[in-house]
Order: C-alpha cells, then structure tokens, then sequence
C-alpha cells in the first residue's frame, strides 16, 4: 500500500506572510489577484489563501479528503482520489453541471463563471510533484513550518504529540482527522475552528455513505418493481378478461372492448 | 378552418415578448458564459434552471408514468383517454428538461460523457441514466400516436405488442429518477434547513411527483379544452384529483413522523421566513386543496377542481424550490436570487413547452382514445367536453 500524504498546518506558527500564497500562484500559473493576498478569497484564479482572525493566521484549500464528496458525486468521474492523497480534476471529462461544488462540505471548488468553456479550480495538492516524491510549492515555502508536507499517519502522530506536549496554547482538537470521514490537510490550531472559519457541523461519517445508502437500493426497486408490475399486469388483465366474459354471458350486450 | 395568420391576443403577445426576451438571453449565456446570465456564484452553484428547470420539470412530468401504471399495467381501463395527453405531457416535459441542461451545464457539449465515462456511485450519474432512458421509453410510448396517425398498421401491431414490457420499464426508470433527485441532496446534510432536509428524501420526492403528476392531468385537460374544446370527462378527472390529494396528504403525513422521530417538530414552532415558506408550500399544496377535494361537491365543480390542481402545482413548484435554493445555506453567506436572464430562459421553455403541446395535440390523435367506452358511469355528466370552460 502507497502511504497517504497530507498536509499538516499549525495556526499557532503561520506568521501570515504569505509565502505559500505566493508559491501556489506560481506553481499553478495563477494570475495576480489582488494587492493585499490577506484579503483575497478562493476563486478560480486563487487556490489557497491566508486569512487573519484576530492575531491567529490561518489556511483555506481543499481538503483532500480522505473519501472526496466531489469525487462520489461527480456523474462522469472527473474528480479523482489518487492513490496518493491529492483530489485531481480532469476538465475534458467534465460537463460542468458543479455537483460537486454543491456537494463539497469544505466548499471548495470554484468555477470560471465567465468562460464559454468553464472548468472547476481547486488545489491538487501539487500532483505532478507529489507524484515526483517533492513536496507541495506551499510546504517548500513556508519559512516558519506552518506547513507540513509528509505522509499523512507521520504528520498525525506530530499533531499529536504538539497537542500534548504544549495544552495551553493548542486548543484539543485535530481538524480534519475525521471531519466528514477524515481528510488529507489537516489543521491545529490556539482557538475553536469555528472562529477560524471552518465548518464545525460536519458529521463524522464520509458524505458519500449518505447516498450510498439510497443507491444500493436500486437494484431491489428494479426486480421487486419488474416483477410487481409484471403481475399486476398479468392479474388485472385476467380479471378484466373474466368480468368482460360474464357481462357477455350474463346480459348478453355488446362490450365494444377493444382487444 | 385554418389561419394563416395567427389572431392577435393578449396571451399571443405576451408569449411572443417572453420568447423574444429568452432568445436574448440565450445569447448572453452562450457568449458570456454562466456568469454574465445568472447570479449563480461559487457560494451559490445551483439556482433556478436546476431547481424549476429540471426539478419541478421532471416532477410535473410524472403524471405520464403514474397515468400509464394505472391504465396499462393495473388495467383500470377507464382512465385511458387521460393516458395519452399525460404522455405527450411527460416527452415534452423530458425534451425540455434536457434542453433547459443545456442552458445550466458549463459544457453542455459535453453531456454525452455521461454514457462513456461512469461513476456508478454518483446520484447525479444514475439520473442521467434515467433521464436518458425514460425519454426514449417516452418516445416509444408515444410513437404509436404518431403510428395511427401515418397508419403505419404493421408497425403499431410491433408496438402493441412490446408495449407492456415498454411501459413497466417505464415506471421503474421514473420511480428511481423522481425518486433520486431528492437522492441528490442526501449528500448536503449540513448545508440544508432541517425542515427539508431528511433521509427521506427520495420518498418524499416520490411521492409529491405522484401526487402533483396527477393533479397535473387536470391542469393540462384544462388547457386543452380551452384550446380544442375537447375534454375529458369531469368525472376522471374528479377522481385523479382526489387521489393525487390523497397520496399528498399521505406525503404529509410520513414528513411529520418524520419530524417526530428526528426531533425536529420544535422547528414548526420556529418562526422564521424557513418555516412561513415551509407553512406556505404544505398549505398551498397540499392541505388547503386536500380539504377542497375531499369533498364531493368541490371536487365535481370543475372551478374548483382546476383551482385546487394550480394551488397543488403551485405547492409544488414551491418545495422543489425550497429544497434546491431557499433551505440550501450558501457558503459566505451570499445570497441568491434569480437573474432577469435566468427566469426569462425559465419562462420561455415553459412557453415553448406549451406550444409544443398545442401543436402536437392538434396534429396528432391525443386526444383521440384508443378505447370506446360506453355505458361508462357517466353520473357525474357534467362534461367538460362541451368547451364551456
Ligand atoms: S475538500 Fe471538497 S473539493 Fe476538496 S476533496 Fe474534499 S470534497 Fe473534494
Ligand atoms: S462540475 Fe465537472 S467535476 Fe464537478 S461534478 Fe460536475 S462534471 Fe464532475
């Protein structure tokens, strides 16, 4: 088995320069957005940002989770869960119908609402050189260690030990351990990560067992139905046969059915 | 007698702005893409064309597969005249439907990657399937329509006899797609208003279809008669309403359990514009013209029957929306409402619709049933087939 990868970020050592920004605009061939990237929001220009609350920095991007709602839902299978962590996106399989920004509980991807021939962006977690054995552009830059790039039960087990080691300034909690079934970035930080801006109401379970739940019984509903109706076909029809002979017997009138 | 020259009416006129004001904006979604036409966002992905176009068109549409099981499969064979407007209803509704696609994907040209490229795990996949499928069963059912009227005997005898087996395929592809549109909004549980959210919700999308398929009959046997003077008798279509309220009213009642055992009955007591918009939706759609037609006079008064059918299609119309936009929390809290492109592409698709509908009924044997009843209980007599209405 490949080992997951994943991208640990500790809120409580970004020093919201920017650095990552910079590099994921680069190495994405990204566009400039904006004049102060504090204030820059995801788009389809910006794959990650630095937000500041209060005097805590930290990180939007996507998730990488571990069972992608993007990837369950997508009808052409165009978002895909590598063997090695990252959600990649194939454009030219896509028919832009945007479940899976519908879908996505993190709500992360974006769309190029004014192009003719749109597609969905988001953060691939570098794919082509995590592929390569490199780290994300994001990691590489990040003078302070913030972010972390390793494999992911490595980064857990670093998590943790910071969670233990130093209880005073990390508030108890590794977001995106099992946030909707668990996800490759995971997040600690000194405050409660609804202050941050993270959805705090996810259940634990993968989103996609919801709808699985519904799929598995379409087999049932397709011969339980086939039959059912077969029969009752079968049934009213003889009845109606039935009824129509003795109404002839009995009284003898024309029926002017139709068969 | 035909008219070369179409007479001018208000209804005409109005029809033509709405048309000639979709064309335009038409041409701004395919020039300047999705965000020059709508107000959709990365907050807000899916807005009115999902939500009516595809949602509330699919739903009204289920009145041709419910008619169908009752009349070709339950062999209740009274309620045939009322099987082929509702099938001509559900193909054009189908048609649109794909059409109105068109307008909402971001690469519509690539909507036949849906049969190349699978994701069986996808509800968004599974309906694609059955949208796909349905409206070639659809074109099947229809095709003897179009048989009889080209007397192409050998040809309509083939159909005959294959459609039985056309027609059970039918229903199980509606009942899973009517079904899994709800399935579609199963995987955002915390991004809905628990009053629509539920794990129920492939039931309750079942059977509102159902419910306001039928009541939909009315509707559509009101419009034809005002069109052709040709109707069909009050006395079905009293009944159709009556069940159609009831399988509502059955819907209803499954939600409110459902409220009790999920815990969410305080939520009736919230009164915020969720729950005036949930009351509204529940007593236009369903409560309100359940007890119209559960009683025998209203319901044989055909004013009645027909304001009650627009009052459950309005509750309808109003709960899918309330599912795909009104109950779903954006994500930075942006808010959406339709643009003026966005509802004029809505309402020109429904006006093309109803043309279609006039056209297709006129040239083609619809309203002409295959069955010759007579000394069919003709009690309640009042006809609607006298083009009084
Ligand atoms: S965060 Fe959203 S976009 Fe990223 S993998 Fe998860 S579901 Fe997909
Ligand atoms: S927008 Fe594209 S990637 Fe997203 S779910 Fe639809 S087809 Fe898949």
């Amino acid at each position: 088995m490949i080992k997951q990868k994943a991208i640990l970020f500790d809120a409580t050592l970004c020093a919201g320069c920017g650095e990552c920004y910079n590099a994921c605009k680069e190495a994405n061939h990204l566009p400039e957005t904006t004049d102060d990237f504090l204030k820059d929001h995801l788009s389809a220009n910006t794959y990650t940002v630095v937000e500041e609350y209060g005097d805590v920095y930290t990180r939007k991007m996507c998730m990488h989770c571990v069972d992608p709602t993007c990837v369950s839902v997508c009808p052409v299978g165009a978002m895909e869960k590598t063997e090695l962590g990252p959600v990649i996106y194939d454009g030219d399989k896509c028919l832009g119908c945007r479940y899976c920004m519908q879908a996505c509980p993190h709500h992360i991807p974006r769309y190029e609402w004014n192009k003719v021939n749109p597609t969905v962006k988001k953060c691939i977690m570098c794919y082509d050189r995590v592929k390569n054995g490199q780290q994300t552009a994001c990691a590489e830059a990040c003078p302070t260690g913030a972010t972390l790039f390793g494999d992911r039960d490595e980064l857990i087990k670093i998590a943790k030990e910071r969670l233990e080691s130093d209880p005073d300034t990390y508030y108890q909690k590794i977001y995106g351990l099992e946030e909707a079934g668990g996800t490759d970035v995971l997040i600690i930080s000194p405050v409660p990560f609804d202050q941050l801006g993270f959805a705090e109401n996810l259940p634990k379970e993968a989103l996609p067992t919801y709808t699985a739940k519904a799929l598995e019984k379409i087999p049932g509903v397709v011969a339980g139905g086939g039959v059912f109706l077969a029969a009752m076909y079968w049934l009213t029809k003889r009845k109606n046969l039935i009824a129509a002979e003795e109404k002839q017997n009995n009284m003898n009138s024309t029926s002017g059915d139709e068969k | 007698m035909k008219q070369i020259i179409p007479k001018i009416t208000f209804w005409r006129v109005v029809a033509v702005i709405i048309v000639v004001a979709g064309l335009y904006s038409t041409y701004l979604r395919f020039t300047g893409g999705l965000g020059a036409s709508t107000n959709l966002s990365d907050e807000f992905p899916w807005g009115l064309w999902i939500g009516f176009d595809i949602l509330v068109g699919v739903g009204l549409a289920a009145g041709g597969f419910t008619i169908c099981a009752i009349t070709h499969i339950f062999n209740i064979e009274k309620y045939k005249p009322l099987a082929r407007p509702a099938i001509l209803t559900a193909f054009l509704g189908y048609l649109l439907v794909i059409f109105g696609l068109m307008y909402d994907l971001g690469k519509p040209y690539n909507i036949w990657h849906a049969i190349i490229y699978w994701n069986p795990r996808s509800v968004m996949f599974e309906v694609a399937w059955c949208v796909m499928l349905y409206t070639t069963v659809l074109f099947l059912e229809f095709l003897p329509i179009a048989l009889e009227k080209f007397r192409l005997k050998k040809l309509l005898a083939f159909m005959k006899k294959v459609g039985i087996p056309i027609m059970i395929t039918g229903v199980i592809l509606s009942t899973l797609h009517q079904s899994s549109l709800g399935s579609l909004f199963l995987i955002v549980p915390q991004k809905m208003y628990p009053l629509w959210y539920s794990g129920l919700l492939p039931v309750f999308f079942f059977i509102s279809a159902v419910g306001a398929g039928l009541t939909m009959v009315i509707f559509e046997a009101y419009l034809s008669a005002r069109a052709f003077n040709k109707g069909i008798e009050a006395d079905l279509l009293s009944r159709i309403g009556l069940y159609g309220v009831i399988i509502l009213m059955l819907g209803l009642i499954i939600k409110l359990i459902d409220f009790a055992l999920t815990d969410k009955i305080h939520l009736l007591f919230t009164i915020n514009n969720y729950t005036l918009l949930f009351y509204l939706e529940i007593l236009v759609g369903t409560i309100v013209p359940f007890g119209l037609l559960i009683q025998k006079r209203i319901r044989e008064n055909r004013r009645w029957l027909y304001a009650s059918a627009i009052m459950v299609i309005s509750g309808f119309l109003l709960n899918r929306l309330n599912v795909s936009i009104t109950s779903i929390t954006p994500g930075a809290g942006v808010s959406y409402f339709p643009s003026i492109y966005e509802i004029s592409v809505t309402l020109m698709l429904v006006t093309l619709g109803m043309w279609a509908f006039k056209f297709i009924a006129k040239n083609f044997p619809v309203f002409a049933s295959e069955v010759h009843f007579e000394n069919h209980n003709l009690k309640y007599s009042e006809k609607l087939s006298e083009g009084k209405i």
